[in-house]
């Protein structure tokens, strides 16, 4: 098989991303909330201050390394809750059929009419902000492409030989769920979901950027874009390192969801020995 | 143990519903088959032999459904079973094969894995057993190597591996009854003639009774002590195979006959056309009145084409149901 460069790439991206998060406390500098010096405040980067510094003197490449942990935490769990609820409702509807079937479509169609974001924002208006809200906010509105994929993959791997022989064989309908349906689809279900982690990221940026997510101190790279609006032509380094670190990960997530379509492709999947 | 037969079927009926009308798709289906017995069941495609598998185990789905009759097993009537007990049934005292052998494995999930999941599923082992207890069946079945065989995907196998591998799915938990639909049709001849041995030696060994189905009746009978020929949603005549061969009660029966080759006959070398039995079956929705095959058939008189024929029992054991027959 050969090596797609976008998965690679996407792939080392992504790796990178984590890896600055999981090792942030030896990578950062300074302490990201807590070392704030009026004397250091904005300075521009150098040597000494690789990104710079902001208004308070805070070092901005620390709070760049530490925001990855916030924004990852973020994409990754927002996108596990969507795609358990998506896999859950579409895979038991396409199952099922009937009248449950009726009740999913209805609900997917409602998600899909409202943009997420929007769905999103007016859950943090009622929940109020913070990392917790976050992660329901975008974990219950994002899962409507997973979900008809569910659906639309249940429906035809019914029909399969393997799953009525499941059926013949004695299995439930829970355990032809899970054994003969899931791994099955679980190719384009993974895809999507590298996808929906990039777009999680994105939205967590946004809601931040709103003053809805992660509240101040904390670094997430939405908020510190938050904070920087103001500078943005006095000390534009305050912009521009927190966005290139959402750009470099929302990229590599595309990137790598992109090279995973490619090999999980059920196609070049049974072609592979 | 008491004398009911394993299995009995009595007055079975199948119903179709088209939306506006329920027609049988079968009806009058009566057999039984004993602990041990090979039981076989013949006729054209489309004469009914799968749905009446099907209602044996319980599936029968919409737009088919059972409109009337009995099917016991083990003496105890099965049809009106819960959900949750006729699948306690399935795959555990009665177990089905089936004519793909590609498509009826996951093609996801290692073969070892899918035998395994037998045992969890229906005798309560440990994962840990339950693979000690695939490769064990696994070798039962004659496959070489089975303790590294087990890892393998199901493309990584021929068809006629697969068919081993789905009968050691199906006599994994020991089953009183295997139904075979067509379990060969797929796969070619030097193959079908060891699997069918397999499977019949397997069967012998374990006590297990076989409804083998199939629409060639050289293959039922060569399996089968006993043998059922279906037409058009009716079993038209039931008799021991070797009776079967020898003579042949009803004329759908002889048709059947006279279109096997025989060894030796001008036909399997080659140089005659084999008789065939001229028309086809009729559609469900348009059974013809009387006899259903007296379109078809050569000795039909008027009263074939008004009256049903009822079932006669033949002096030399064995059922019929034809007007005229021999
Ligand atoms: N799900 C179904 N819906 C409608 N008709 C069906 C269905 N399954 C089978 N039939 C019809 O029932 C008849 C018997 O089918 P089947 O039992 O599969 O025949 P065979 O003897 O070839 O196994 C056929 O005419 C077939 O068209
Ligand atoms: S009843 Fe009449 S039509 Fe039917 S098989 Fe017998 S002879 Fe032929
Ligand atoms: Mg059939």
């Amino acid at each position: 098989m050969k090596l797609r460069a976008n998965l690679v790439i996407g792939g080392a991206l992504f790796a990178l991303a984590i890896l600055v998060g999981l090792l942030a406390p030896w990578l950062a500098h300074t302490d990201p909330v807590m070392d704030a010096n009026l004397l250091n405040a904005e300075e521009p980067p150098s040597w000494t201050w690789w990104f710079g510094t902001d208004g308070q003197g805070r070092d901005i490449y620390s709070r760049v390394v530490y925001g990855a942990r916030i924004s990852l935490t973020v994409g990754i769990v927002s996108q596990l809750i969507n795609s358990v609820i998506g896999v859950g409702l579409g895979l038991s509807a396409g199952y099922f059929g009937g009248w449950w079937d009726d009740v999913v479509n209805a609900l997917t169609n409602l998600m899909l009419a409202i943009p997420s974001l929007i769905f999103a924002l007016a859950i943090m208006a009622v929940l109020g902000p913070g990392l917790t809200s976050l992660l329901i906010a975008l974990g219950l509105t994002n899962w409507s492409f997973t979900c008809r994929l569910a659906r639309a993959s249940a429906l035809s791997l019914r029909n399969q030989g393997y799953v009525q022989a499941a059926t013949v064989l004695g299995y439930g309908d829970l355990r032809i769920m899970i054994t003969q349906l899931l791994p099955n689809m679980l190719g384009p279900i993974v895809v999507i979901g590298t996808l929906g982690m990039g777009s999680a990221v994105l939205s967590e940026a946004a809601l931040s950027f709103l003053g809805l997510g992660v509240r101040p101190p904390f670094p997430s790279w939405g908020s510190m874009l938050s904070e920087a609006r103001d500078q943005i032509t006095t000390a534009p380094w305050l912009s521009v390192f927190p966005g290139l670190a959402i750009f470099l990960t929302v990229l590599g997530l595309n990137l790598l969801g992109d090279g995973l379509r490619d090999i999980l492709d059920p196609q070049s999947r049974s072609r592979r020995t | 143990m008491t004398g009911a037969p394993l299995i009995e079927v009595e007055d079975l009926r199948i119903d179709l519903d088209d939306g506006s009308r329920r027609v049988a798709a079968a009806e009058g289906i009566s057999f039984r088959i004993d602990r041990g017995e090979t039981f076989g069941l013949v006729g054209e495609s489309g004469c009914g032999k799968s749905i009446t598998a099907l209602a044996l185990i319980g599936l029968l789905r919409s737009p088919l459904s059972i409109g009337g009759g009995a099917i016991r097993f083990e003496g105890r009537e099965i049809q009106n079973l819960s959900a949750a007990r006729q699948r306690q049934l399935r795959g555990n005292r009665i177990a089905m094969i089936f004519q793909e052998p590609m498509t009826a494995l996951n093609p996801v999930s290692p073969v070892g894995r899918q035998i395994a999941e037998m045992f969890v599923l229906h005798k309560g082992k440990s994962w840990r057993e339950a693979n000690q207890l695939a490769v064990e069946s696994l070798a039962s079945v004659r496959v070489p190597a089975p303790e590294r065989r087990v890892k393998d995907y199901p493309h990584q196998l021929s068809g006629g591996m697969r068919q081993r591998v789905m009968i050691a799915i199906a006599l994994a938990c020991g089953p009183d009854l295997l139904i075979a639909d067509e379990p060969t049709t797929a796969l070619d001849v030097t193959v079908q003639a060891e699997i069918i041995e397999l499977m019949r030696n397997l069967c012998a060994e374990r006590g297990t009774a076989i409804l083998m189905i199939s629409h060639d009746l050289g293959l039922v009978a060569n399996v089968c002590r006993r043998v059922a020929v279906m037409y058009a949603g009716r079993i038209v005549e039931e008799r021991s195979s070797a009776d079967i061969f020898r003579a042949p009660s009803h004329p759908y029966t002889q048709g059947l006959v006279d279109s096997l080759p025989r060894l030796g006959s001008r036909a399997a070398l080659g140089r005659s056309r084999l008789k065939e039995i001229a028309g086809v079956v009729p559609a469900i929705t348009n059974f013809p009145d009387g006899c259903r095959f007296n379109p078809r058939c050569a000795q039909a008189t008027d009263i074939c084409r008004t009256a049903a024929p009822k079932t006669d029992l033949l002096e030399a054991g064995g059922l019929v149901r034809c007007h005229h027959h021999a």
